[in-house]
């Protein structure tokens, strides 16, 4: 399948063929423009949400994490789901980066540079979860192997260590395959802009990149080993994250099945959001050329299979417990599905396994309107499966007389928001100062970029093209 | 006043910027229309001997290395060095840190576990490998930064990020001769050729790494920021929580008052009638006779007893009664001065005497019950049967020895 044709269709055309400036122009375009309208009231609901987020953060770390509903038995709750939710919306961006790369899905181009910010803010807002709920944040610094007074070390058999190691890897190494990918980009947009002080920002971050194709030759090379190394380690990230819950012994929590599990989750859900943002994206900024309808359509693909995956996953859960025949897990699957917190079960399985289902219809995939309620009701339907795994696992313990019922508080709720105000306020920030859709990539896809001949150094005349 | 800060701004925001350029040629470049003429091009010139070229395009071109002759790109090999680096590195730092340094034992599992440390090898091989790449492709193989290449900032440059293939060759390759490379130009299809200048800071400047006052500034900025936070860290901030280690706590502290209890006592008191654990009761408490005639000493004079003896002695009796039981211990003039063990009196004293003062106390000296286990009570009344014949010696004791 190419879609290379989509380009050259829907891009409009100058005399004599596709022009690569207008690709430019397309693209650098919204960095270039005062925002708009849209933007800014998109901007000022995000910075409220940030400030609301930030006005929790700060009672949480001056009277304690006490401000959340978190309780016995109930210890992790909103803080823990967050952390997996956001961590998680990252996973798609590595998987259109990374993973997508590898298999040489020509239509990554369009959306992957967007997917990959969205990792880097996703894991972002992700980090700052985790950090609260130790308590007193100011001392994360014993989250890792440095020497200290107290001249002991961190526990390495803890799987909070390894996620401590998998996020910093994740994030560090989302942020160079994404800062390598633009830099090509900033010397096209230093070499199109008439201003001085963003030419001079432009060369400084493009390190002065020259387009030669010894540099293109280890750059290319570079970013296969980057995605090579990516791949594996995007799986291995969410593989972690769910031994955090695989490694204990709280039935509901202690199986097999959840790195593969979380993983497939966790691309479902990061699907969901880039597909809920790009449809938003592709409106405002006019980039439905590149960003196209199919781009959409594969990416409602990818939903329909992933989500299938975590419906299967829902499905061995409870054939386990039965199975297993052990009558602790049979009864935490029960309360899951019918106990106090059912509502929430069922918003899990109606969002992410049942709805998606209607992506089979070709209509439906290629539905801009239907497409939006369900990605919307995917990124629902994915909150509520950590909710549903973390808070029902907990609440009814293995002693009865400890059983409580999670209830979140306004600081709980707050947190919640501003993590989304934190990533959109990011995230708007990108769309107006950055290259959205990577340049240099689009243009490499585009119809008659490649050479067709394929010659050896030969002196002039003798031709021996091959 | 703000507005004339904006229309300063402005004015050097739109100002034209040219850098000066010196009359030495960097090389010719010339353009292409194409990817195939540019692949074509790029073969010629690697094939007429040319060595200092290049071909810039705004994308990789595939084939284009095979064109211009160059080899596989070779930054692989400093991802796998420093990934297996990022292996090892990983794998020494658990060894060392859960074995050697600090062995702990966690949950019953050995020191270190391979299986427990598979995530952090991976993740740590993972994260030295793409630093490593990125580093390795930036610094190492582009040169970069290079901000004031010739090439930035030319004509040339701005057509081959965009939409334009240019080809350069260097004028100082040893084949460069003018009217060659511009036939050659012509040959191949080239639209238009450029000549391109060194800055006049090429010419003068040398890496900025080597420039006395950018690495004086680097180097100062780094102990001013060190000083700075060892001063505020270990003075300024010394007592303020949250800088102070933990140092101050909530929690009550013993024998601390403490305003939450009705007693305004920190500490708890155990409930009336609380026995501690392993505690058994005196039975001859003030009855010296019958614990004399009643008690035995259970515990058999062997090394091992008597060193155990040795040893309680020395921490519990010595500071009074001294090292060899003379009554000349270290807290003499500071505290009544005890009888010597080695009168006629204490010599006749049975075993059960002995323990009974060290466990119901005598005169001054308090109950050693709480202090000294009851086997090693009766191990010290076995030393001081010791000390006693050690001070008793006799010249005939030697020859008895033999």
């Amino acid at each position: 399948m190419s879609l290379d044709a989509t380009y050259t269709k829907e891009i409009p055309l100058v005399e004599g063929g596709v022009s690569f400036k207008d690709i430019d122009q397309v693209i650098i375009e919204p960095t270039n423009t005062k925002p708009t309208k849209g933007w800014w009231i998109a901007f000022l609901m995000s910075l409220t949400a940030l400030t609301i987020g930030g006005v929790s953060l700060g009672l949480t770390i001056y009277y304690g994490i006490g401000m959340w509903g978190n309780n016995q038995p109930v210890g992790w709750a909103f803080g823990i789901i967050n952390f997996v939710f956001w961590i998680g919306i990252g996973h798609a961006g590595t998987l259109i980066s990374a993973i997508l790369y590898l298999f040489r899905q020509k239509w990554r181009t369009g959306i992957a540079r967007f997917a990959e910010a969205m990792t880097i803010f996703a894991v972002m807002t992700a980090g700052i979860f985790p950090i609260v709920h130790t308590g007193r944040p100011w001392l994360a610094g014993y989250l890792l192997p440095l020497p200290n007074m107290n001249g002991v070390w961190v526990n390495f058999y803890s799987p909070l260590l390894w996620d401590v190691f998998a996020v910093s890897t994740y994030f560090t190494i989302s942020f160079l395959f994404w800062g390598i990918g633009l830099i090509p980009d900033l010397a096209t947009m230093r070499d199109r802009t008439t201003s001085k002080i963003k030419k001079t920002i432009y060369s400084v971050l493009s390190l002065g990149w020259t387009n030669s194709n010894r540099n293109w030759s280890n750059y290319e090379r570079a970013y296969l080993i980057l995605a090579g190394i990516s791949t594996p380690l995007v799986l291995s990230v969410h593989s972690i994250v769910s031994f955090d819950f695989a490694v204990s012994v709280i039935p509901g929590w202690h199986t097999t099945i959840f790195p593969p599990y979380f993983v497939a989750g966790a691309i479902f859900s990061g699907f969901g959001m880039v597909s809920t943002i790009l449809i938003i994206v592709r409106k405002i900024f006019n980039l439905q050329h590149i960003i196209t309808i199919n781009h959409l359509e594969t990416m409602n693909k990818i939903l329909l299979a992933t989500g299938m995956m975590v419906g299967y996953a829902y499905g061995m859960e409870f054939f386990i417990a039965w199975y297993s025949g052990n009558t602790f897990e049979q009864f935490v699957f029960i309360n899951r599905a019918f106990g106090p917190y059912a509502w929430s079960y069922w918003i899990m399985v109606s969002c992410n396994v049942i709805f998606p289902q209607l992506f089979w219809f070709k209509k439906i995939r290629r539905s801009i309107p239907i497409t939006m309620v369900l990605v919307l009701l995917v990124n629902v339907g994915m909150w509520f499966e950590r909710f549903v795994i973390i808070v029902t696992s907990l609440h009814r313990d293995f002693l009865p007389s400890s059983w409580a019922m999670f209830t979140p508080t306004l600081t709980d709720l707050g947190l919640l928001l501003g993590s989304f105000g934190f990533f959109f306020t990011f995230l708007l920030l990108f769309l107006k100062t950055l290259p959205l859709v990577s340049i240099s990539e689009v243009k490499a896809v585009m119809e008659g970029a490649q050479p067709t001949v394929h010659p050896h150094p030969h002196s002039n005349g003798k031709h021996n093209s091959h | 006043m703000i507005k004339n800060l904006i229309n300063k701004i402005k004015e050097f925001d739109t100002a034209e910027d040219k850098e000066r350029r010196s009359s030495k040629l960097y090389g010719k470049a010339a353009l292409y229309n194409t990817p195939n003429q540019i692949t074509e091009a790029a073969a010629v010139v690697a094939g007429s001997g040319y060595k200092k070229f290049d071909v810039y395009t705004p994308y990789p071109l595939h084939g284009m290395d095979t064109a211009m002759g160059m080899g596989a790109p070779k930054i692989g090999y400093v991802s796998f060095i420093l990934g297996i680096t990022g292996t090892s590195l990983a794998l020494l730092m658990m060894i060392w840190m859960s074995t050697i340094d600090y062995p702990n034992i966690i949950g019953g599992k050995p020191f270190f576990g391979l299986p427990a440390g598979i995530p952090i090898t991976f993740e740590s091989t993972v994260l030295l490998c793409g630093i490593a790449t990125v580093l390795g492709l930036l610094v190492l193989f582009s040169k970069m930064p290079k901000l004031n290449s010739p090439l930035n900032d030319t004509d040339f440059m701005k057509h081959v990020t965009s939409d334009k293939y240019g080809l350069v060759i260097e004028a100082d390759d040893e084949k460069y001769i003018e009217s060659d490379v511009l036939k050659l130009f012509a040959d191949t299809k080239a639209y238009e050729v450029q000549d391109i200048y060194f800055r006049e800071s090429n010419l003068t400047t040398k890496t900025p790494l080597f420039d006395k006052k950018f690495t004086g500034a680097i180097i100062g900025t780094a102990i001013l920021t060190a000083v700075v936070s060892y001063f505020t860290l270990n003075y300024v901030l010394y007592d303020v929580v949250p800088f102070d280690w933990m140092r101050q706590q909530g929690r009550i502290d013993s024998q601390s008052k403490s305003d939450f209890f009705p007693n305004k006592s920190g500490m708890r008191e155990p409930v009336t009638g609380t026995v501690a654990r392993g505690f058994m009761p005196y039975e001859y408490a003030g009855m010296p006779d019958s614990a004399v005639k009643l008690l035995a000493n259970p515990v058999p004079v062997t090394k091992k007893s008597l060193e155990r003896g040795q040893d309680r002695y020395n921490i519990y009796c010595s500071p009074c009664h001294g090292y060899f039981g003379d009554g000349d211990g270290r807290m003499r003039d500071q505290f009544p001065k005890p009888p010597s063990l080695h009168t006629e009196k204490a010599k006749n004293w049975k075993d059960g005497n002995f323990f009974h003062v060290m466990t119901n106390g005598q005169n001054v000296m308090p109950s050693y019950a709480e202090q000294v286990s009851k086997d090693d009570r009766w191990a010290i009344v076995n030393y001081i049967r010791a000390l006693q014949r050690a001070k008793d010696a006799g010249e005939t004791d030697l020859e008895k020895a033999k």
